[in-house]
């Protein structure tokens, strides 16, 4: 029964492609495509999981009565045991779970910062926050407002200002939260699908940081700016592949900055040519979404014949 | 390791009237402002008694330093069996409420979009490579000190 197992496998490619995509693409279409990407393939992968339960199902003698179909027929050609069917409904349960726990948090998340934006008074959008941290973040709400640290702004030149603000700008007026929302909802419902959600993350970063770029109209600029405020910020410690590989000696020096974390890669993605048109790889993508929803369908046609064969067998 | 007291909602007083131990707050409050360093209840007093409220006992002053510092206004530390005491300035108090606010650091980081986070040491040796090797470098870029300030600003 591929058509039933294939949405659910499909979400490993999109562990394998999230990142070499999230690094090719130009990062609006980027953002666009993995978000809707990944609802496509959570929404199948639930459907499959609905049907695998559903098939197993139609096996209780109950539904047989109800739906009007024999039960020996239905036992006898229906391709998935009881036992899987239980599993999946299970899996079912737990992804139902994992997405409301997600959406609670969210939501929380987001009442916080509409209330502490409004609280924040005022109609500039541009908050200056005393004391010595060194920050620097957009705040959703109504209106939203970008927060910094007077410890940051003392130590960036006015070019380096205007580039900071700027990203942080197109995040408030992108709405961009919206989407990274909406993209980690939906991977709750397949495990599979989170590392898709952290590269929207980055893509999000990205789309800010081209933003800024043609606002200041200087890539290195923002570049810059990425970099100054990164080593002022404190250090953090983190196992990245490219960490583990740096402690190899020599060899690990010769890592591409594709190993690297978001920040050096975001830098390095400013510091060269922006990402050309990936026709090829858009198709592509698009083309495996669909398969899983085709493949979802077909199941779903599978079910109904079935269900039509023991009716007729009755 | 210095920590501001926490601040707690039964601190306003009742009402509209000032009570006189409001102003006896505001004038330990101001003596340890206007103070080059911390100072202990007794050097507070000592520093009370040129002033209008000359007759202050030590248990007296010792009492609204603690109170003081359960307001959030005032930093203790230890010194010796006892502690001293240092103002909490504006930018740390707006600061603190700003992220009393916010919460944690798992609930902020959800919806806010940090501009960036913070960085491995190996990320750090990356970043400082790309940023000096490549060769249409801004005029202003090689005159930056080590720690990201321009150079020739005070």
């Amino acid at each position: 029964m591929w058509a039933l197992y294939l949405p659910l496998l499909i979400p490993a490619l999109a562990l394998v492609a999230a990142r070499p995509l999230a690094d090719r693409l130009e990062p609006r279409l980027a953002t666009w495509l993995l978000t809707s990407a990944i609802v496509a393939l959570a929404a199948c992968s639930t459907a499959a999981l609905a049907l695998l339960a559903a098939f197993a199902a139609a096996r209780m003698p109950v539904l047989a009565a109800l739906g009007g179909y024999s039960q020996s027929t239905m036992k006898r050609f229906d391709p998935i045991p009881a036992s899987t069917g239980a599993v999946a409904g299970l899996a079912l349960a737990g992804a139902a779970l994992a997405v409301m726990l997600i959406f609670r948090k969210r939501a929380r998340a987001l009442a916080v910062s509409y209330r502490r934006a409004a609280g924040l008074g005022g109609h500039d959008s541009i908050v200056v926050v005393p004391g010595p941290d060194i920050d620097a973040y957009a705040l959703p709400g109504r209106p939203g407002r970008i927060v910094v640290s007077g410890c940051l702004l003392d130590r960036l030149d006015q070019g380096h200002q205007a580039a900071l603000i700027a990203h942080e700008r197109a995040h408030l007026t992108g709405r961009h939260h919206l989407f990274a929302s909406v993209a980690h909802l939906a991977a709750a419902a397949h495990p599979l699908l989170l590392p898709a959600a952290q590269a929207v993350d980055y893509t999000l970063e990205r789309w800010a940081d081209e933003r800024a770029a043609a606002v200041t109209g200087n890539r290195r600029l923002v570049a810059e700016t990425i970099g100054q405020v990164a080593l002022l910020s404190p250090p953090r410690r983190a196992w990245t592949p490219g960490a583990i590989l740096a402690a190899a000696g020599p060899l690990g020096r010769h890592v591409s900055v594709a190993w690297a974390g978001p920040v050096p890669r975001r830098v390095a993605a400013l510091l060269t040519a922006p990402p050309r048109r990936r026709t090829l790889l858009v198709a592509a993508c698009a083309a495996i979404v669909l398969l899983a929803g085709v493949s979802a369908l077909e199941a779903a046609r599978d079910l109904h014949t079935l269900v039509e064969l023991a009716q007729a067998g009755s | 390791m210095l920590e501001p007291g926490p601040r707690r909602a039964e601190d306003r007083p009742p009402g509209g009237a000032r009570r006189p131990a409001g102003a006896l707050e505001a004038e330990v409050l101001g003596i340890l402002r206007d103070a080059d360093g911390p100072l202990n209840p007794g050097e507070v007093r000592e520093r009370i008694a040129g002033g209008p409220h000359s007759e202050l006992s030590y248990s007296t002053v010792v009492t609204i330093v603690s109170r003081l510092y359960d307001k959030g206004l005032l930093a203790r530390q230890r010194a010796g069996r006892g502690f001293t005491y240092t103002p909490v300035d504006e930018a740390t108090l707006a600061a603190s409420r700003m992220n009393q606010a916010l919460g944690s650091g798992t609930n902020r980081d959800t919806v806010l979009s940090r501009f960036v986070s913070g960085l491995s040491d190996r990320d750090a040796w990356l970043l400082r490579r790309l940023l000096a090797d490549d060769p249409d470098a801004s005029p202003g870029g090689r005159d930056r000190e080590e720690d990201g300030r321009p150079a020739g600003r005070p």
